[in-house]
């Protein structure tokens, strides 16, 4: 909502300067987004008028003007390039000395050998707001109305020696989109007076021509029609079309003008038809009937349909109800009587209305947002006021009012005890009256700390008694109220154990050198194409957004790698290669039971490239054991506990000899490995990448092994070497398994320590180096019996595994 | 016999001297104090010495040897003090060179600050809760007093799966969820973050973003209650000295309801770039938990009452770390993310 200062200075006697008034206003939640002063860097600009205007002799472009500003003496000769001067022509003139917006300095200038003695300007070079003024305004040089006065200063002339407060409007507070009640708002904030117009309501007697008829009650609950005669159709006055440039509107003419301002004073949209183009005398307020079609005013066919409120005559519908007039009913210079419709719709249906059509205007946004149905009348006779006073036509005695379904008016009890226990206050009950008198609201009746109010209708908002404990706050200054802490007694943080593993995977994750990403929720559904997920791949049941802005944001994510890969991809295409990225967050999965699908916390890992070699330490190649390490570090803090991994070979996106389960005991908890190099070059990677992802709610259902401290052995250990040769297709946690079973307890540990496929080892065999730590708790083991207990494993693993010592 | 040691003694000492070795010092003591040394073959000769003789020269051998001894163990010490000095000169490192570089991991920015804000709350003694962010309308609108067709539904444009079912947002269904399940049990103390979704893409609208609800009901919560909670938060997590300011607003599931601004935490309220001149940064929205809530949820407005809150983790994460455009926090470059 625009208010203008000084449109707000006819209701209320302001004390405050616009800024005072914007601070006051956003403090009492109405909050201020702007001021502007709409002759901001103008100055020295006044009303000229053109008495001459002649050719240049040096110029074919250029013409040259004699200008009276209003100075004694001789006019100004004043230059200029603009083809729409003429002599009698008023215009706005920069004189030398003036400033344009922008601090742009008028001086004495010359032209082709003539001098120039300041600027004609248009409407663009003063900064009137486009919307509001003709092309030709904005293109030449502005003309200005025949009631400018020679010399005065333009900015007066226009009305822009004014502040506009732009105010944006909470959902509750449509009431303020009317200059009325933002200057009620502003009385019972600054304690200022206001003088409100008052109305004849003698115009009520008589009878009128014609007949309103509601069909549609539902959609309309009151339709208020009068009649003005003998139109004078012309220009407003000059001070209102200041109001309206003000609110951001354009002057038309003295009847559209009128409608529009009582629309911004009272909040109520109003309609002028054309009295003798309407079919049979008569309005109708109805559904529109299938197929049924009008021209709007903005010359555009509009098709109408039944759950559309139009307003019809016998034949026609000749508007779309709260949204926009016909054209066939338009008022023109032709009309001799207007018909003027106040009306109130339901919001929804204008809603729906406007935006099935495209179309919203002023009056379809104050429908939407709720109009006090019982301004109406006022608003009618408001407008009639203002047409006679100005003289743009007669007001016809009598007055329609059809009201089927009148505003119930109600009551509010607010009591000084609740208001101060919600507060946290001590007022009085006086003081609590004191602030609600501000409000000019009637009391009905007062009891004890009770008092009974009885809320006007154009206060719709305050329903409850909560709702006046607010206006209490506002009106005593939310800042003032004491600060207290909250007297509840501690309670002991609870974690679930899924937040709790969320924790410690983020930070474990960050440790491991990971750096977390967030990337959003919903995904490209094309990113399953690049990951050769076959058409009934689970991952393809996605949950789809109705709604979405754009295609790439259009599915709701089952698994976080596409999020890692479109991470990786801008990475890389900036030239960022060594990458080593973590997300926690959640996938999507359809519903099992019930209207929400599953939601369930994945940890996603991707890593590849390299890092570069320092001058002490050597290039490290992040690969596929890197990212092991890093699952087997992360599940060990925990789960306290070992992971194993077993080799997969039908993922779509995994290299199929380079990818493995991650099972925590037999139960899968994630999928490794490294992509798939089809996928890699679907993505156009031109390294390899290696992709993890394990989910944390199974995790978060896993027992976690609780620690238990092992006595430090007080015998010493003895170390012994195996040298493995083992068939390529036998996996080495084969090894692991023979040499805990054959040595049992007396082995404490084992460790592979080095791989070595090379000249002494035949094709499609690897050697294996391990160490065997034996020990017993007990006893020193002899020398004899821990070669017999390697012996007897190297043995077994030969036998079992087919393997070969070297 | 005397003159002898005297020159045994002389030689001694000069090769003493000499030595540069621990080695040579070695072979200098089998040489002159070994068994076979010169020094014992002298001594061996004190048998053809006369009686008085005798005890003189023996002594006179005796302080030979030990001055010997004490020549010989203090060249060792000389030359091993001298070894050590060699040795920490030959291995002094220049300490400027870099230190071996650890591959250092990060936390999002926005997980920082979210666990900043967590952690500030718990200590405070809230818990943490969630909710789905696949939410039904019935959590996300109608039980925040916000039924079908409310004109605030239009501040919160939404992604729709279907007429019943919308991504959340914000993080207010949180809060029915929480009391449907705790009522009529009281104090309730939660915070719930999380991630939330709104139909707009721009510089300063991300379709996701992150957000905190906190809400405390009880007996007896005030208003001046949700001030003193919050001005706590705000200097915590902001400093000190800050200050704030509530702004009467309007949201359907508080009343009174409040937006609360801090004073700038770049020019600390006299007015710059960053609060637009306020002197003011908006953070977050409040209020008191509206009676309908409480009473849709279980519980009874006229014993029970409460405040909630919520503010966007980014807008915090950017006033906190300075950070210029949104976009850039789920842009996911390694070098922007490498800097927290």
């Amino acid at each position: 909502m625009r208010v203008s200062y000084n449109w707000l200075k006819k209701y209320v006697d302001l004390k405050v300067s616009p800024m005072e008034l914007a601070d006051k206003l956003t403090m009492a939640g109405l909050e201020v987004a702007s001021v502007e002063y709409l002759a901001e860097g103008i100055d020295k600009v006044v009303v000229g008028k053109i008495l001459k205007v002649e050719p240049h002799p040096n110029a074919d472009k250029l013409v040259v003007c004699s200008v009276d500003v209003g100075t004694p003496g001789e006019p100004l000769q004043i230059v200029t390039g603009a083809t729409n001067v003429a002599a009698g022509q008023l215009v706005p003139v920069a004189v030398v000395g003036a400033t344009l917006p922008g601090d742009f300095k008028i001086r004495k200038a010359n032209f082709r050998g003539l001098p120039s003695y300041g600027m004609l300007c248009s409407a663009d070079e003063l900064k009137i707001n486009p919307a509001l003024v003709s092309l030709e305004d904005r293109e030449g040089i502005m003309s200005l109305g025949p009631d400018a006065q020679i010399g005065m200063p333009v900015t007066t002339y226009l009305g822009l020696d004014d502040y506009v407060i732009e105010i944006e409007l909470t959902p509750n507070r449509a009431d303020c989109l009317s200059m009325i009640n933002v200057a009620r708002e502003v009385a019972a904030i600054t304690g200022s007076r206001l003088n409100l117009p008052s109305l004849d309501l003698d115009r009520m007697q008589g009878e009128l021509p014609c007949s309103v008829e509601i069909e549609a009650d539902d959609l309309c609950s009151r339709y208020i029609a009068l009649m003005i005669e003998d139109i004078q159709l012309g220009p407003s006055p000059r001070w209102m079309q200041q109001c309206l440039l003000a609110a951001g509107m354009r002057p038309i003419n003295n009847v559209v003008d009128v409608t529009n301002f009582v629309m911004l004073e009272t909040g109520q949209p109003l309609h002028a038809f054309d009295y003798d183009t309407l079919h049979g005398r008569k309005i109708i307020v109805r559904r529109a009937k299938p197929n049924e079609n009008m021209m709007s005013l903005d010359g555009v066919l509009r098709r109408l349909d039944p759950e559309m409120l139009v307003i019809a005559d016998e034949d026609r519908a000749v508007g779309i109800a709260g949204v926009m007039g016909g054209l066939e009913t338009e008022v023109t210079d032709a009309t001799k009587t207007v018909l003027l419709e106040s009306a109130h719709f339901d919001n929804m249906s204008i809603r729906k209305t406007a935006r099935k059509l495209g179309l919203r205007s002023e009056a379809s946004s104050r429908f939407e947002k709720g109009v006090n149905r019982e301004g109406a009348l006022f608003a009618a006779l408001r407008a009639v006021q203002l047409m006679e006073e100005m003289g743009a036509g007669k007001g016809k005695m009598g007055i329609i009012d059809v009201y089927p379904h009148p505003w119930e008016s109600y009551e509010i009890t607010l009591r000084t005890k609740r208001t101060n226990q919600i507060l946290g206050t001590d007022f009085t009950t006086q003081e609590i009256k004191n602030f609600i008198s501000q409000l000019d609201f009637t009391v009905l009746q007062e009891e004890g700390d009770s008092i009974r109010y009885l809320i006007p209708s154009y206060r719709q908002d305050i329903t409850r008694e909560i709702d006046l404990i607010e206006e209490v706050a506002r009106l005593y200054g939310y800042n003032k109220i004491p600060v207290t802490m909250p007297k509840s007694e501690m309670t002991p943080e609870q974690k679930t154990p899924l937040q709790s593993l969320h924790d410690t995977v983020v930070d474990t994750a960050a440790a491991l050198g990971l750096t977390e990403i967030v990337s959003y929720s919903f995904i490209n559904p094309q990113s399953f194409d690049k990951l050769n997920l076959p058409q009934e791949h689970p991952w393809r049941q996605v949950v789809q957004i109705a709604n979405p802005l754009t295609e790439e944001q259009s599915v709701m994510r089952t698994s976080l790698l596409p999020g890692l890969l479109g991470a990786a991809e801008r990475n890389f295409s900036r030239r960022q290669t060594a990458l080593s990225l973590f997300e926690v967050g959640r996938v999507f999965l359809p519903s099992v039971s019930g209207p929400l699908p599953q939601e369930r916390l994945q940890l996603g890992i991707l890593i590849s490239g390299q890092f570069k070699p320092g001058w002490s330490w050597p290039v490290q190649e992040l690969d596929f054991y890197h990212l092991k390490g890093m699952l087997e570090y992360l599940i060990e803090q925990v789960l306290g506990t070992k992971l194993s991994f077993k080799p997969i070979t039908g993922k779509p996106f995994l290299h199929p000899g380079r990818g493995a389960e991650v099972l925590y005991r037999d139960q899968v908890i994630g999928e490794m490995g490294e992509l798939h190099p089809d996928v890699q070059e679907n993505y156009g990677f031109s390294q390899r990448v290696y992709i993890g992802y394990l989910d944390l709610e199974r995790i978060a259902a896993l027992d976690k092994k609780e620690i238990r401290f092992t006595p430090i052995p007080r015998f010493p250990s003895v170390d012994r070497h195996m040298a493995v040769l083992l068939p390529e297709e036998v996996s080495s946690d084969r090894i692991g398994q023979v040499i805990r079973e054959i040595g049992g307890s007396l082995v404490a540990s084992y460790e592979l320590f080095d791989v070595y496929r090379g000249p002494q080892v035949p094709a499609g065999w690897k050697s294996l180096a391990y160490g065997i730590t034996y020990q017993d708790a007990e006893r020193t083991l002899t020398d004899e019996e821990v070669n017999q207990l390697h012996d007897k494993i190297k043995e077994a693993i030969k036998e079992q595994l087919g393997a070969d010592f070297r | 016999m005397k003159e002898q040691l005297q020159k045994i003694a002389g030689e001694a000492e000069l090769a003493c001297k000499n030595a540069s070795t621990q080695e040579e010092l070695e072979n200098i003591r089998v040489r002159y104090l070994g068994k076979k040394g010169a020094l014992t073959q002298v001594l061996r000769g004190m048998g053809k010495l006369s009686a008085e003789e005798r005890p003189v020269i023996g002594k006179f051998a005796n302080e030979v040897k030990e001055m010997l001894e004490q020549k010989i163990e203090t060249r060792v010490r000389e030359l091993k003090s001298l070894a050590k000095e060699m040795q920490i000169k030959k291995e002094t490192i220049d300490v400027t060179l870099p230190g071996v570089r650890f591959i250092a991991g990060r936390k999002h920015p926005l997980t920082q600050v979210l666990d900043e804000i967590k952690h500030i709350f718990v200590t405070m003694g809230y818990s943490v809760a969630e909710g789905p962010e696949i939410e039904l309308d019935y959590y996300n609108f109608e039980a925040l007093n916000i039924p079908k067709n409310h004109p605030a539904r239009d501040m919160q444009d939404s992604f729709y799966i279907s007429d019943e079912v919308l991504l959340r947002t914000h993080t207010s269904p949180v809060q029915i969820r929480v009391y449907e399940a705790m009522a009529p049990k009281l104090p309730v103390k939660i915070i719930a973050p999380g991630k939330v979704f709104r139909r707009d893409d721009d510089a300063t609208h991300s379709p996701m973003f992150h957000q905190v609800e906190g809400f405390l009901i009880d007996e007896h919560v005030t208003f001046g209650d949700l001030k003193g909670t919050l001005l706590t938060f705000v200097r915590k997590m902001f400093g000190a000295d800050r200050e704030i300011r509530l702004r009467p607003s309007y949201f359907p599931f508080t009343e009174p309801s409040a937006e609360v601004d801090i004073s700038c935490i770049m020019c600390n309220g006299s007015g710059c770039r960053v609060c637009s001149n306020t002197g003011w940064l908006e953070i977050l929205g409040s209020g008191m938990v509206h009676p309908r809530v409480l009473e849709m949820t279980g519980y009874d407005p006229e014993q029970v009452s409460g405040f909630a809150f919520g503010m966007g983790v980014e807008r915090i994460a950017m006033l906190k770390y300075g950070i210029d455009d949104l976009r850039h926090l789920f842009d996911n470059d390694v070098r922007f993310l490498s800097q927290f």
